[in-house]
């Protein structure tokens, strides 16, 4: 490399300082929350300004990890995420690879789905139709109807083209059927496609809020976002728009210390997956910005 | 199955005439048709039967008589829309918004990423790449519960307020509407600033490194490399994804202002997917609010479409 001259240097520790700021007000928020979270109640409400606890407990967890709807809802969601990430990946993967073979209509089908990208019938006649297939105040509500995420499906469909032919030309010789074709030639070597997309369909069934407070009415069978949202929500008097929800938790509402305790286990499975999601994701977004 | 009409065979023995050939080609990709099948099924049931339920529109529907019973009005939801006062006012809304977001946070990432990109310790932009993708993870019940933590008249800003400047009333953020676009703005670019750096850093690799060395052995400065070089080579890709972004200017993170507004923000940030939900779904005006939706989806496929054919051609002028 050539000689930095001292302007070069300047540059980069400015440079260098302004990254680390951004990093530190991105993180701070969560560093806050964590180290508040470990406070007792009376003491967060006792001191004016508080960073740090003085003693640390666990008081919040503890409430947390007793309250039966939070818990009830932690439940429901890892079934939704589990359940609904193979839902996802099951119907998304056959398509796409079906879509592959040449069929009749093939061309008009992948339109059909391209069109979908750019229009929607919207929030109403969806939930009227979720709501005729009997799925209202089921689970299932926030699997069925968003099975397969469109964009997912034609880059997948794509990925699967981009496989070496001959390796299909020579199974299908042996006299391999499009099934096998698709079992045990196709999936197996999408194992790092699979795993992107898979992720990125279980992030989204994590984070799912709206759905959950549209079609379903009882709150034993909430996700965690929408049991969050009322701890978070519940002390604030004003927030009296909250949709359909009523106060399940009989005290009074829950201190702040709860309410970030609360926060970060929601958060805990995406950080846990957060190095996966990290790897496979940019090359996830790569595949489909360059090829799209 | 030998077929009377046929003269010419293929080399695997099969025959062919026209009506053979089809019904031979069916069963071949039968096992591709099974597999097409469970997705076809769930676009036609959960994606276009919903648009055939865009009839409502036009209808003055109600649950009871269904489709086939409810009552026909034709455009008259459509005049309203017009005239209504609320809907001028969500539209308003929506595109103040987008704007302020097309403003402020469509750059903070090309920003970020020309930051990152003068960056030469590979470990440092990884470090501070891995800080800054995370909240893109999160759900909006979590981003916005952060905020809301922070901005009470109870949180830490005001806690800070106090402590620092003995100012003894809390600013209500929340509830203030001159508050609110700026927060919902902050927000997203706190999400999403990171996560959108991908693309741009991929462009900028894609910067010939010739040209900064030329540069260099010209005397250039870093500043004038990135200013005569790194910019007008990712410039396509920023006029292209601006123009992207464009075309989704009624679009405005629905799940994100649901969370955060109240009675006293109503005003500044129902938006029209908002108020198509608070329309439809709680006041049950099912029919109008459809045909707002409606109004919506028409304009945005416009524009989302005229975006795509102008960002193309854009691209296919822009790339020398």
């Amino acid at each position: 490399m050539n000689h930095r001259t001292w302007t070069d240097r300047l540059f980069d520790g400015v440079n260098y300082a302004l990254l680390a700021l951004l990093a530190v007000v991105m993180l701070f928020p969560f560093l806050y929350i964590f180290s508040v979270s470990f406070t007792t109640f009376e003491q967060y409400l006792q001191s004016d300004l508080l960073l740090w606890p003085t003693r640390w407990a666990t008081d919040a967890y503890e409430f947390i990890f007793r309250s039966d709807s939070f818990m009830r809802a932690i439940g429901v969601t890892v079934y939704l995420t589990v359940v609904g990430t193979i839902v996802n990946l099951l119907f998304t993967t056959t398509m796409a690879f079906g879509l592959t073979r040449g069929i009749y209509g093939q061309r008009i089908v992948v339109l059909l789905v391209l069109f979908t990208v750019l229009f929607s019938a919207g929030m109403i006649p969806t939930y009227l139709v979720v709501k005729a297939t009997g799925l209202l105040n089921s689970i299932w509500a926030l699997i069925l109807p968003s099975a397969i995420g469109s964009v997912s499906l034609i880059i997948i469909r794509q990925f699967f083209m981009s496989l070496p032919q001959e390796l299909f030309e020579a199974a299908i010789m042996d006299g391999a059927n499009d099934l096998q074709l698709f079992g045990r030639l196709a999936l197996p070597l999408s194992k790092p496609a699979l795993a992107a997309f898979g992720l990125f369909y279980a992030v989204s069934h994590w984070n799912t809020y709206f759905a959950g407070i549209l079609y379903l009415n009882d709150p034993k069978q909430w996700p965690i976002q929408v049991i969050l949202r009322q701890i978070v929500v519940q002390s604030d008097p004003t927030n009296a728009l909250g949709a359909a929800e009523q106060l399940m938790l009989d005290n009074p509402p829950p201190p702040m210390t709860v309410q970030m305790a609360a926060i970060l286990v929601a958060m805990l499975p995406i950080l846990l997956v957060y190095p996966f999601l990290q790897k496979h994701f940019a090359k996830g977004v790569m595949l489909g910005a360059v090829k799209g | 199955m030998p077929n009377a009409s046929a003269t010419l065979t293929k080399p695997i023995g099969k025959p062919v005439g026209r009506s053979g050939k089809i019904r031979a080609k069916l069963w071949r990709d039968r096992y591709a048709y099974l597999l097409v099948i469970p997705g076809a099924l769930f676009f036609l049931v959960y994606k276009y039967v919903p648009m055939l339920g865009l009839v409502i529109a036009f209808q003055n529907y109600s649950p009871f008589l269904g489709f086939a019973r409810s009552e026909w009005v034709g455009l008259d939801h459509f005049r309203t829309l017009f005239e209504e006062p609320e809907v001028v006012r969500v539209m308003w809304n929506t595109l103040v918004l987008s704007f302020l977001q097309i403003v402020f946070a469509f750059p903070a990432p090309i920003l970020l990423a020309l930051m990152l990109n003068e960056v030469r310790s590979q470990l440092y932009k990884r470090i501070i790449q891995s800080i800054v993708y995370l909240p893109h993870f999160l759900s909006w019940v979590i981003v916005v519960g952060i905020f809301m933590i922070f901005l009470r008249a109870e949180g830490l800003i005001n806690s800070f307020l106090e402590v620092a400047f003995g100012r003894e009333v809390p600013i209500d953020f929340l509830t203030t509407p001159a508050f609110f676009r700026p927060i919902l703005v902050l927000q997203v670019v706190w999400k999403e600033v990171g996560w959108g750096t991908i693309i741009f850093l991929a462009a900028l690799a894609g910067v010939s490194q010739e040209l900064y060395e030329a540069a260099i052995v010209d005397g250039a400065s870093r500043w004038r490399q990135i200013w005569h070089i790194t910019l007008p080579g990712i410039r396509s890709t920023i006029v292209i994804l601006l123009i992207l972004r464009l075309g989704n200017v009624l679009d405005s993170g629905f799940e994100q202002i649901f969370l955060m507004l109240n009675a006293f923000t109503m005003d500044v940030g129902n938006v029209l997917d908002t108020y198509v939900y608070y329309k439809g779904i709680q006041q049950s005006d099912y029919s109008f609010a459809t045909a707002v939706g409606l109004f919506k989806g028409a304009i945005g496929l416009v524009l989302v479409v005229g975006a795509n054919r102008l960002a193309k051609r854009f691209g296919e002028e822009g790339v020398y």
